[in-house]
């Protein structure tokens, strides 16, 4: 009895060990951003890596899917109407994120071929898929809409969202195409104007980080 | 050896649900006609088994996650998760106060916390089928819809000022599934309120927040008179996943084999 308690009480231990907090990056992770969400991605080289990775830069993301017909094309086209006002000094400032909502499908490979397709420089565009779980936790930071429709398409909404190098969103549009919104462009230029992260004008917030790993809590 | 099994739950709380939590009812699923007209569903939804909270997760219930997961306290709670209102009505951090009873549904939660909440319940939200499922019955019919009586009294609610303090959870009837309050008492998230897309998709570019819901609402119902659901699905059309509100409250749900 005596003993099975102690194994009991060991194990609990050990559990509470397992469940302790993963160690937070060097400098908490603001309040406002999107990094909060602690989510694994995976690319278009079949690299898995936490999405905060990205801090640092500021990112343009998208989500979109690649057996898209109609929309998506259209997203990647307004990323690269982005980059195309840029100076290439510029560019080298702005990442670009498009994370697939039909991660089932988008395979490395499947992420590949569009960018391959599309011509899409990969060092600065990155293609990934979310776990299914993550999916509309995502969606739900970036304010982007979707259902997945029986034929495997999605009805969504299409959006464009700039995030400073802390991933606190900047600005968003939902214009697609080659035209870009002038005020967001503004926006774009603005955060790659220096190569370090912009302070925003917001209030900086500095709490510890969630630090939940593909979840909202703590595992 | 009731004694060591009562132990090991003590020490592992995650394993056993915590107190006052637990109360699930199976709901058996089927074929299920919902009042939503989706272009490429036709007929009717399969609804797999699943179980439901009994009652919509109360302010005592709440308070006790917040203090297991002290970064869903609104004090800490991430800006990106939570608009500033969550939980506002509270008196404290940690506290509740008078205008926020703990048998009261809790509300002003955003649906970043209500998953967090399900999740710490090895749960999740329900499905909007799912709910819409549920709450079909009345108190003796899996399917009362079709009851222009049934229509009224969920009617009579909506028009209810949403300035009264919110009545204790679990003051209803049961429906025929058990389960209770899925209406007269607060609106509640669904795991997929952002699926709720209520005007059609953005192919057709242009004024998308006005088409949202309202004219284009009314037109993807299939039962244009049962205006208890139109009013959920246009609700929960228009949130953001960090928002709250004075009458949205969660329940959690569990896929059941």
């Amino acid at each position: 009895m005596k003993r099975l308690l102690c194994v009991l009480v060991a194990f609990a231990l050990c559990a509470g060990a397992l469940a302790a907090p993963k160690p937070t990056p060097p400098t908490s992770v603001p309040s406002e951003s999107v990094y909060r969400l602690s989510v694994k991605l995976t690319d278009q080289h079949g690299k898995r890596f936490d999405w905060s990775q990205r801090r640092g830069k500021p990112q343009l993301v998208s989500m979109f899917y690649t057996s898209c017909r109609y929309i998506c094309p259209l997203i990647v086209d307004s990323g690269k109407a982005v980059e195309k006002q840029l100076t290439p000094e510029e560019q080298e400032r702005l990442g670009i994120l498009l994370i697939s909502m039909d991660p089932a499908r988008d395979t490395p490979a499947a992420l590949r071929s569009v960018a391959t397709k599309r011509k899409l420089d990969p060092a600065r565009w990155t293609l990934a898929s979310p776990a299914q779980a993550d999916v509309r936790k995502i969606a739900g930071v970036l304010g982007i809409r979707y259902r997945a429709l029986a034929d495997g398409e999605f009805n969504h909404t299409s959006a464009l969202v700039l995030l400073d190098g802390e991933g606190r969103i900047l600005a968003r549009t939902e214009q697609m195409g080659a035209k870009v919104d002038p005020e967001f462009m503004a926006q774009v230029r603005r955060a790659v104007e220096q190569p370090e992260s912009r302070e925003p004008t917001r209030v900086r917030f500095t709490s510890s980080t969630n630090a939940g790993s593909g979840s909202l809590l703590p595992k | 050896m009731r004694r060591i099994v009562a132990l090991a739950l003590l020490l592992f709380p995650v394993a056993g649900l915590p107190a006052g939590n637990g109360d699930y009812v199976n709901l058996p699923g089927g074929s299920f006609r919902s009042a939503l007209k989706y272009e490429d569903r036709k007929g009717d939804t399969r609804i797999a088994p699943f179980a439901l909270m009994r009652k919509p997760v109360t302010n005592a219930e709440f308070l006790a996650f917040v203090q297991r997961h002290p970064q869903w306290r609104r004090d800490r709670v991430a800006k990106v998760f939570a608009e500033p209102r969550y939980l506002a009505h509270w008196t404290g951090p940690g506290a509740l106060g008078a205008d926020a009873l703990p048998q009261q549904p809790v509300v002003q939660v955003s649906w970043f916390a209500a998953q967090a909440y399900c999740e710490a319940q090895g749960a999740r939200l329900p499905t909007w089928d799912e709910w819409e499922y549920a709450a079909a019955a009345d108190e003796t019919r899996r399917d009362a819809r079709r009851d222009p009586a049934w229509r009224e009294r969920i009617l009579r609610w909506y028009s209810r000022p949403s300035t009264q303090a919110l009545p204790r959870a679990g003051l209803q009837g049961p429906n025929a599934y058990g389960v209770q309050d899925l209406h007269g008492l607060v609106w509640e998230w669904t795991d997929d309120f952002s699926a709720l897309l209520v005007a059609a998709d953005n192919r057709n570019q242009g004024d998308a927040d006005n088409a949202k819901f309202c004219g284009a609402g009314a037109l993807s119902m299939d039962d244009r008179d049962n205006y208890a659901v139109l009013m959920r699905v246009a609700m929960l059309s228009s949130l953001d996943a960090e928002d709250t509100t004075l009458n949205l409250g969660f329940r959690c749900a569990r896929s059941t084999r």
